[in-house]
């Protein structure tokens, strides 16, 4: 060994052993952590409060009498805690998230900054409307982005995430359906749709019919057709669709729909192939939610908040759900209640507290007026291009089910070419965390066996794009030379392995208790 | 554009890989008739950082910020102190751009963050188990009811006069759907008589505590009534920083508790994104809607955390799902679960006490106020006045004078003549003794 004066080895040595255990159970850089309520202690606490004397109080008799049982800690340990806990997580911000369908793309801080400001972040949706109209303003430009960008009359913002949207949508299709004394009880959903789709329309009080898909992983235009009827009272479809595809026939699908006096929803999640150069609009589209958190990169947060506005086209655009921003010619006026409405409008009622996700409303203006209607336009056809990079450099070895047409911001992949190997698709969606990569979406859409849904997204450079496809192009090749050591109980080097989840959900532990708790409910 | 790491160079060499002339051979399939130019869209071009920064700067200075006056806003939202490291901590990397987490293995920070949450909000509630959040109070309420609905196979939903107005229109706008919803008698300062509207119909009593006036109400009768005739009882509490200091519902008796979480770690946002707190019995756990993460163990035996029964849910269960939500409050409850654990027991505790004791200061100056009285009689950081005029023209005229005064209740209920008059107002740790005089002194103005 080599060493300097001091007896400082100079050199690295050779490691033996690599995986000797620690002695402390953390591994470097990758630390174990306990659950707060393991660490805390009595008395401690991570704020400084003046203690007050209560002599008397004004609680009704209701004051809590025994303790509620959480845990005290000092700032730094808090701050270690939640440190150490966010170490565990992949982010779009540490690599690739292919994941299709969520639009995993860059989240700009500029975004976050915005949200911040004080005149946006530190106001009340109770406070006196002359002292919030700069509020108004970015909500009213953010709503001429969106309908601009979809080519649509009207959008309702309170929505808060993408199936909040959708129920939002279906419920102003209610509202015209009985507006002209109708009762439709049918909705009708592709089999290649969100799982959210029948959901919906089964949480809004409509039963559910399947329209199948083509041997291209289109909707069956044909069977949808004759499955209109007068008791229809709207499709939901997807477009471009879970397959990645768009829909080619999509305007004569609308006109048959429109024609049976039913109405046309569509699911936006995909809306970034989109955005900039087609409008829903122009489709024959009645409704469509925007997924603010996916297309225009408010950021994910680990599963919301989202925000999910709905474009509405000028038959269903008197429905929209309260409350109503307005201008009069001089200020602008959150309408609240039914009656101040004004202009025909007849809203079907409200969808939550407030004025909906004012949070994301920021950050996607920030992220609208970045970009510009040409960067937005960019952005769609980097992603489509992207897509179709990957599809093209994949498709020889692994199997794409419809990989003879472009596709558009996402590449399906089927496990066919796993058959015979023993890896399954989600062996090899394990296998990409060890290569350091989150996997792709899988098993979904259910229309394909074995789906693997890639969605790179506009954010990628071209060699993080090559390296990801020289990833999965040996893995492909391994696998089908049933070279499968890799693929075999993996992953093997995340923060953790495999979980059991027919143990978490056949004997549900959905908290944390103290011992004695824990022991006697054991009993 | 800055945000775009393609040159022009990569997009020719990817076009040639593909085999496709030009980007609008990928879009082949889409109508000719709906391709449109970008001179379609009436919309500004793509702007740099400090373009954009100077455009929304110029909105934000436009609205009053709650920090930058005396300031005394409730009724459903209420402006506590965040500590920095709540904020500095969500917008980690790992955190902020992390998606839902479907892959454990890549999501033990998210997963571990949500066991915790579940349980801290168990713990609040005084309930066995809770979900890893909904979107706000008022979804939450709504899908408490329809649980309600599918536990008891009953239609009907009686809903407090009490019950935040935005909260009840939320709930008739679902629930009205399938089911019945009635709402009780608006009685400011007072509770109705809901036992006795309970009949053989009847899913669930929803009773919210403190109520929309800042009221604390007795949880307990109405869960006792609702039991007798095989009704459940729902509580819903929107300001959640009062669990510090009063009976947990789970200790009077709820059976479901629908609450809005953003008092803590959560500011104003004009109204959004909050943070819906879900909890109930375990034996209703399969009814559930929503997220829940679960205890397991991974293939080396070591404890890791999953989402599960999550054949409740949407992308499971498709139209037979518990509900159609899919996206929740992810971020947001990091940002209550890191707040909770900084405040703990004993910070909690002070905080409530601190605050309900800030309110009590308050109402009393009020109450000496000329054209004043005090409607609710007890109440945790937040209270009723009746004025001796309208109460939407004196908040008008209060913000004249630059002092956000309160929400008028007629805001919130234009159509009751009784709560014309009435102002709700709230007092938190972030007011100070001179905004509480401030507030006084230029109410005492405006009612002379």
């Amino acid at each position: 060994m080599t060493m300097n004066k001091q007896g400082r080895p100079t050199a690295p040595g050779t490691v033996e052993d690599n995986e000797l255990p620690t002695i402390s159970g953390d591994r470097g850089l990758d630390h174990e952590e306990g659950l707060i309520f393991e660490l805390g202690r009595a008395g401690m606490t991570g704020v400084d409060v003046p203690e007050v004397q209560m002599s008397e109080t004004r609680l009704g008799g209701r004051r809590r009498k025994g303790p509620i049982g959480l845990p005290g800690l000092s700032e730094p340990e808090v701050v270690r805690h939640y440190v150490r806990l966010s170490r565990m997580n992949y982010a779009i911000d540490s690599g690739l998230y292919p994941l299709g369908s969520c639009t995993m793309k860059h989240n700009p801080r500029l975004n976050e900054k915005m949200a911040r400001l004080p005149g946006f972040g530190d106001i009340h949706p109770l406070q006196p409307q002359q002292t919030v109209q700069g509020a108004f303003a970015l909500i009213s430009e953010l709503m001429r982005w969106l309908t601009t960008l979809t080519g649509m009359p009207a959008v309702a913002m309170s929505p808060k995430a993408g199936a909040h949207g959708e129920l939002c949508g279906l419920l102003a299709i209610r509202a015209a359906i009985e507006a002209r004394g109708e009762k439709r009880p049918r909705i009708l959903v592709p089999e290649s749709a969100h799982g959210t789709n029948p959901a919906t329309a089964a949480f809004a009080g409509f039963t559910v019919d399947e329209v199948p898909a083509t041997k291209s992983g289109h909707v069956d235009a044909d069977a949808l057709e004759a499955k209109l009827g007068p008791d229809v009272c709207a499709i939901m479809l997807t477009n471009p669709n879970t397959c990645g595809l768009f829909e080619p026939r999509i305007i004569e699908m609308a006109d048959a729909v429109h024609r049976a006096g039913a109405y046309f929803y569509c699911d936006g999640a995909n809306f970034n192939a989109i955005a900039g150069r087609v409008r829903p609009g122009d489709l024959g589209i009645d409704a469509m939610h925007i997924n603010l958190h996916k297309t225009f990169s408010t950021p994910h947060g680990g599963g919301g908040p989202g925000a999910g506005p709905v474009v509405l086209s000028e038959r269903l655009a008197p429905y929209a759900p309260l409350p109503l921003l307005m201008h009069d010619g001089n200020e602008f006026r959150m309408i609240e209640h039914a009656d101040e409405a004004s202009g025909g409008a007849k809203p079907f009622g409200r969808m939550c507290a407030f004025h909906g996700q004012m949070g994301m409303f920021t950050r996607a203006l920030a992220y609208m007026l970045s970009h510009g209607r040409d960067g937005v336009r960019q952005a769609s056809e980097d992603a489509v291009l992207s897509a179709n990079y990957v599809l093209a450099s994949l498709k020889d070895v692994m199997s794409a089910p419809f990989g003879e047409g472009p596709c558009m911001h996402e590449a399906l992949f089927d496990d066919s070419f796993l058959e015979g190997t023993g890896v399954t698709t989600l062996d090899f969606a394990k296998a990409m965390i060890d290569e350091g990569y989150h996997p792709m979406t899988m098993y979904f859409p259910l229309v394909v066996h074995g789906a693997m849904l890639i969605e790179p997204t506009e954010s990628e450079s071209k060699e993080s794009l090559d390296r990801f496809i020289h990833v999965l192009r040996t893995m492909a090749l391994e696998a089908k030379d049933k070279r499968t050591a890799r693929f075999e109980g993996a992953p093997r080097l995340s923060p953790r392995r495999r979980l059991d989840e027919t143990a978490a959900a056949r004997n549900p532990i959905l908290r944390w208790r103290p011992k004695d708790d824990a022991r006697q409910a054991a009993e | 554009m800055r945000y775009h790491p393609l040159t022009t160079t990569d997009r020719a060499a990817m076009l040639g890989k593909i085999g496709a002339r030009d980007i609008d051979a990928l879009f082949r399939d889409v109508p000719k008739s709906a391709v449109v130019p970008l001179s379609a869209f009436d919309l500004p071009d793509t702007k740099g950082e400090i373009e954009v920064e100077r455009i929304m700067s110029r909105m934000a200075s436009r609205n009053a910020s709650a920090g930058s006056v005396p300031f005394f806003c409730g009724a459903g939202a209420y402006r506590h102190h965040v500590p920095s490291a709540v904020d500095h901590l969500i917008q980690r990397s790992e955190f902020l751009t992390s998606y839902t987490p479907y892959q454990p293995e890549i999501a033990q920070g998210t997963l571990q963050y949500l066991f915790e949450f579940q349980t801290q909000v168990a713990l609040l509630t005084g309930m066995e188990v809770a979900n890893a959040s909904l979107y706000d109070g008022s979804t939450a309420t709504a899908e408490a009811v329809l649980m309600a609905q599918r536990l008891t196979r009953r239609p009907k939903a009686i809903l407090s006069g009490g019950l935040h107005p935005h909260y009840a229109e939320t709930v008739e706008t679902v629930a009205a759907l399938s089911g019945k919803v009635v709402r009780a008698p608006v009685t400011p300062g007072s509770a109705e008589d809901i036992a006795a509207m309970i009949d053989g119909e009847t899913a669930c009593v929803v009773v919210q505590s403190p109520d929309v006036f800042g009221l604390i109400r007795d949880i307990e009768t109405v869960a006792a009534a609702a039991h007798a005739k095989g009704a459940l009882l729902i509580a819903v509490v929107t300001e959640a920083m009062s669990f510090g200091l009063l009976e947990s519902p789970g200790a009077q008796g709820a059976d479901i508790v629908a609450a809005e979480g953003q008092s803590i770690g959560n500011g104003l946002n004009f109204g959004g994104p909050y943070v819906g707190l879900f909890a109930t019995r375990e034996k209703f756990i399969r009814q559930m809607p929503g997220r829940l993460t679960g205890e397991t163990v991974d293939a080396d035996g070591r404890r890791g955390f999953v989402l599960t029964l999550s054949t409740r849910e949407q992308h499971i269960r498709r139209d037979k799902a518990t509900s159609n939500i899919c996206t929740n409050s992810g971020l947001c409850c990091l940002a209550f679960t890191i707040h909770l654990s900084l405040l703990g027991e004993e910070g909690l505790t002070r905080m409530a006490r601190f605050n309900h004791a800030r309110a009590s200061a308050l109402a009393e100056r009020l109450g000496a106020v000329r054209g004043v009285s005090l409607v609710t009689e007890s109440f945790f950081n937040e209270f009723t006045v009746r004025l001796s005029k309208p109460a939407a023209s004196v908040v008008d005229a209060l913000a004249e004078r630059g002092i956000i005064g309160g929400v008028p209740a007629s805001r919130l209920m234009p159509h009751e003549k009784s709560a014309r008059d009435l102002l709700i107002v709230a007092a938190t740790e972030t007011n100070t003794d001179e905004d509480c005089e401030a507030f006084a002194k230029a109410l005492a103005e405006v009612l002379a």
